[in-house]
């Protein structure tokens, strides 16, 4: 299990067993997309005061946990770079970054889309919209340092620590905001408790996320494997390709 | 060497060196001071004259206020220790790197952070806030500014080695100090409406202790890593 993990580790072992995945995690991705849709938008009953409109949950609540997750993700980077120093981590954060961003943007986005017909307006300052923004600042910081830096391997032991102050960061933030104002509506799932909402329902939506977890991961391999060429182009591994 | 000095020596030393440093260099207090200053003076201007719509918004115009000139100030914390070498000796010396670090924050806010305490009453005034809000908004300061001291020294030492760190710099503090806004200007609104802001105040001491025991740590990794 060990000697599995470091061989993952070392860049041309992990650009070989990518390259064999991606093909599957497409397959995968697009079979669950299909049917997280399908249920989602044919099978699920509209709701009885939202109507139709609703249904931009099935986008919105995944993209907004993805966005969420990824962050930590790279947290967890920042924390192997420190301690470890390894390379592949380092490519994992900053690969992992602008796919992040990308989720938050689209959790934003179906965000407002949905609270025109609903509230009535585009934008509230509320506190989970405004939280979100504020984490689309935190990614865009991230991507902002990496590109400042030219030596790459500084410019990840750099976006490590970065990361580890935002995700420390991120809970204060979280709850300073959610004081100061909300008018969101509370979690709609939670691990604990029964779900508000009828199986029809939240089954598509963690279909959905799934699906977002795997185009997390087929993004993140193909990003991971251009940013592995790009680095080690002058070595030798890329040469006998 | 013959003489070492102990922890808190050279705690005392860095601090009046650097405040030694800020006195000989007038423009490097008096600067974070005057923009403070103009950037309030801006809001009337632009918002209209109105004394209620001043009075209601003050906190918040004052804290926006203090938060730009914080991010103005910062780069000094490390720029032209970096540039002459001595943050390299600093780097090498025998005592833990995070309290050193916490000595350069501490002068830093002596030097930017405690003056506005003395101009804020003033702007205050003329902003018509309410003058019983006026020792919650100076205690707020009292407890807010050291925060961004602390926090902005993580950016700092992140984007000290880069030409232009200050575009950069500013999107990496700036949403971190969202916390901070947030309770002081509430704590602030809260006082000026007549009710008790201790909750806010708490909360914001919390968040003080919090960032001095962690971000000299975080500061110095990022040093270490600008240096190199």
């Amino acid at each position: 299990m060990f000697l599995w993990f470091h061989k993952l580790g070392s860049p041309p072992h992990f650009y070989r067993i990518a390259g064999k995945w991606i093909p599957w995690l497409n397959w995968i991705f697009l079979l669950l997309l299909l049917a997280g849709l399908y249920g989602g938008l044919w099978l699920a009953p509209p709701d009885y005061q939202q109507g139709e409109s609703y249904r931009i949950i099935f986008v919105h609540v995944p993209a907004a946990w993805m966005s969420l997750f990824i962050y930590v993700v790279m947290a967890v980077c920042g924390a192997v770079i420190i301690v470890w120093r390894m390379k592949l981590a380092e490519v994992v954060l900053i690969s992992s970054a602008p796919i992040g961003a990308s989720f938050t943007f689209l959790a934003l986005v179906t965000g407002s889309l949905w609270g025109k017909p609903m509230w009535g307006t585009y934008w509230v300052w509320d506190a989970r919209l405004t939280s979100e923004l504020i984490l689309l600042f935190l990614y865009l910081g991230v991507i902002g340092l990496h590109n400042a830096i030219d030596d790459k391997r500084t410019a990840a032991r750099a976006v490590a620590i970065l990361a580890l102050v935002g995700v420390v960061n991120v809970p204060i933030i979280h709850y300073s905001v959610e004081w100061w104002h909300s008018l969101h509506q509370g979690a709609s799932l939670t691990k604990f408790e029964k779900p508000s909402m009828p199986p029809s329902m939240y089954v598509p939506i963690l279909i959905m996320a799934l699906a977002f977890q795997v185009y997390y991961v087929l993004a993140l391999f193909q990003k991971c494997r251009v940013e592995l060429l790009r680095r080690e182009r002058n070595s030798k591994w890329i040469e006998e390709l | 060497m013959s003489h070492r000095l102990s922890l808190t020596q050279a705690f005392v030393f860095l601090l009046r060196r650097d405040l030694l440093l800020a006195l000989r260099n007038r423009a490097e207090y008096a600067m974070p001071l005057l923009f403070f200053v103009l950037v309030i003076t801006l809001f009337p201007l632009a918002l209209g004259a109105s004394p209620e719509l001043l009075a209601r918004i003050a906190p918040g115009i004052v804290w926006v206020a203090a938060l730009l000139a914080a991010m103005l100030s910062l780069d000094s914390i490390f720029r032209s220790d970096f540039e002459d070498g001595s943050l390299e000796q600093i780097l090498l010396s025998a005592h833990p790197v995070a309290m050193l670090v916490l000595a350069k924050v501490c002068a830093h806010w002596l030097v930017t952070g405690l003056p506005l305490l003395l101009v804020a009453p003033l702007l205050a005034e003329m902003l018509g806030m309410p003058s019983e809000a006026q020792p919650t908004l100076l205690l707020t300061i009292l407890i807010g500014t050291p925060i961004l001291s602390l926090i902005g020294a993580i950016g700092v030492a992140l984007t000290v080695g880069l030409r232009k760190g200050g575009i950069i710099l500013s999107l990496l503090v700036l949403p971190l100090y969202v916390p901070v806004l947030i309770f002081a200007a509430s704590a602030t609104e809260t006082a000026a409406t007549g009710f008790d802001p201790s909750a806010q105040l708490y909360m914001l001491t919390a968040f003080l202790l919090f960032s001095v025991s962690l971000s000299p740590w975080a500061t110095a990794a990022a040093l270490r890593m600008s240096v190199s």
